[in-house]
């Protein structure tokens, strides 16, 4: 593509499957303690 | 909903990019693409050629129509809202996080202190081991069939319970076998206390540890002081400087917060910087409003351009360093979390508890001391469930705010606390705190798009 060059390809709708195992960290104890942002955690179910 | 509702697109940092908001695809193109995007789906490809022919030639503007027509094929442009009745979220009531309050008690004085300087409002209290012990059983018993599990000591300052702290990792390594799990603790301290054997135990024992400071030190010691009111800079920086530097590949991050007397805080970051911090955090003060160092609208314009210049700076330094990192800068659009993890967010009230030192539970750290959210005690379990049942309906298909906002499966739906604080209901958000996230998403992405080779 010449227009176009996509960074992350991931599709949300194809966690929903296998997601929600809960094995991930929890946003608030990693650094901030006031102001999560859950765009910046991994996924622990790979 | 329209085509404009399903995506997100901004400039920044000379890049053009587009964010396809319901699949998580986040496109980088150029300006003809860009440009095209406002009219896809309003206008047909002629009318579109019309309205931009002064800018671009018609070629381009139909090959630049053809390749959304593609990725929209693909499922990562314009995808539909995700329908989520069927939505359930810890059902079974699992906790498998816990903030420890080891110590309502602190050898600092900072002003902005949300435990009121240490005590929560309450008595000065250490965490008996005792309680600290039943509160590992209870999250080991509430985690079901959950493996990893978080606990973090907290204060007031953990490091002057620290003889519980070390009792309680050795208990929970005995609870890891007999139960099959796994303990990944962690420390915030202000490092005071700080010395060669607590360092040397962090380091064996601490996934992670939270050093805060406030960055320059004139910033730090107007906020930041010890019990006699002098600055507590000069204290700390030596020992956080050697802890950092004994981490080796463990995690740390020194934490700073910024209040309206910082609103310049990409300095307080750079200084991290300088003084040889890779990882760092500064985090916007919460509290109450009429405070005079509170964060206010009128600072808003002033933040965000903050946070735009420091990402400038932020790019030109990990193109040197790739260890560099700000937390809030940091993103994985491959690996990031699930769906569901992105629309609960940090699990406060569900679970994610915190524990004061006589044993009581709380949704988080935030809430402690307010009469009105205690859940329970570490011997007795949850009794007010009514309050976990709204935390955990409180997510962003929930809230009105998040329900149409753009940022919501990177947010997850902000801060309860803040949203609290501000508008005294978890289900409103914060909105400085939105205008704010929502650019430190933007500036994330353009990070990104611009280290991308
Ligand atoms: S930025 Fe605000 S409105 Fe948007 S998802 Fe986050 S909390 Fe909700
Ligand atoms: S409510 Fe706020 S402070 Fe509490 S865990 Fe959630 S994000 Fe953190």
């Amino acid at each position: 593509m010449k227009h176009i060059k996509t960074l992350g390809k991931r599709n949300l709708k194809n966690t929903l499957a296998k997601g929600g195992c809960g094995e991930c960290q929890t946003s608030c104890q990693s650094a901030c303690k006031t102001s999560c942002t859950v765009g910046n955690q991994k996924c622990e179910n790979k | 909903m329209s085509n404009s509702q399903k995506i997100h697109k901004f400039r920044l940092n000379n890049k053009y990019i587009v964010l396809d908001i319901n699949s998580g695809a986040v496109h980088l193109v150029d300006e003809v693409a860009y440009d095209v995007l406002d009219y896809y789906g309003d206008k047909d490809l002629k009318e579109i050629i019309s309205e931009l022919s002064k800018k671009y030639s018609k070629n381009e503007i139909m090959e630049a129509y053809s390749e959304i027509t593609d990725i929209k094929e693909d499922g990562l442009l314009f995808s539909e809202n995700i329908n989520m009745n069927s939505f359930s979220y810890n059902s079974e009531n699992i906790v498998k996080a816990l903030c420890l309050h080891v110590a309502h008690d602190c050898n600092l004085r900072c002003k902005y202190c949300f435990a009121s300087q240490g005590d929560f409002k309450g008595e000065r209290l250490l965490m008996p081991l005792e309680v600290g012990k039943k509160a590992l059983e209870f999250i080991v018993n509430s985690s079901g069939n959950r493996k990893n599990l978080e606990v973090d000591f907290f204060g007031g300052e953990p490091l002057m319970n620290f003889e519980v702290v070390k009792e309680l990792v050795a208990y929970g390594r005995e609870l890891e076998k007999s139960h099959n799990k796994r303990f990944r603790f962690t420390i915030t301290t202000n490092g005071v206390l700080l010395d060669e054997d607590k360092m040397a135990f962090i380091n064996e024992n601490m996934d992670n540890v939270v050093l805060s400071l406030d960055g320059r030190k004139k910033v730090n010691d107007n906020m930041r002081t010890t019990v006699d009111g002098k600055g507590s800079y000069d204290i700390i920086v030596p020992k956080f400087i050697e802890m950092a530097d004994k981490r080796g590949d463990k995690d740390y991050f020194v934490r700073g917060t910024f209040t309206s007397n910082n609103l310049d805080f990409t300095r307080d970051a750079l200084e991290f910087y300088n003084l040889g911090f890779k990882k760092i955090s500064i985090e916007p003060v919460v509290t109450d409003p009429k405070e005079e160092y509170a964060i206010k609208e009128e600072h808003l314009d002033i933040i965000l351009n903050e946070y735009e210049e420091f990402s400038k700076k932020y790019i030109k330094i990990k193109k040197m360093d790739k260890g560099f990192t700000f937390f809030h800068f940091m993103i994985d659009l491959d690996q990031g979390p699930c769906l569901i993890k992105r629309a609960t967010g940090c699990g406060a009230g569900s679970e994610y508890m915190a524990v004061t030192p006589e044993g009581d539970l709380y949704p988080c750290h935030q809430f402690v001391g307010n009469d009105d959210f205690k859940l329970g005690d570490v011997f007795n379990g949850v009794i007010n469930s009514n309050i976990i049942k709204k935390f955990k309906q409180s997510n962003v298909f929930s809230k009105e705010e998040c329900k149409t906002c753009w940022a919501r499966f990177y947010c997850s739906g902000g801060c309860h606390a803040n949203a609290y604080n501000t508008n005294k209901d978890i289900t409103k958000p914060y909105k400085i705190g939105c205008e704010m996230e929502k650019k430190r998403i933007e500036c994330a992405i353009s990070i990104l798009a611009n280290l991308e080779k």
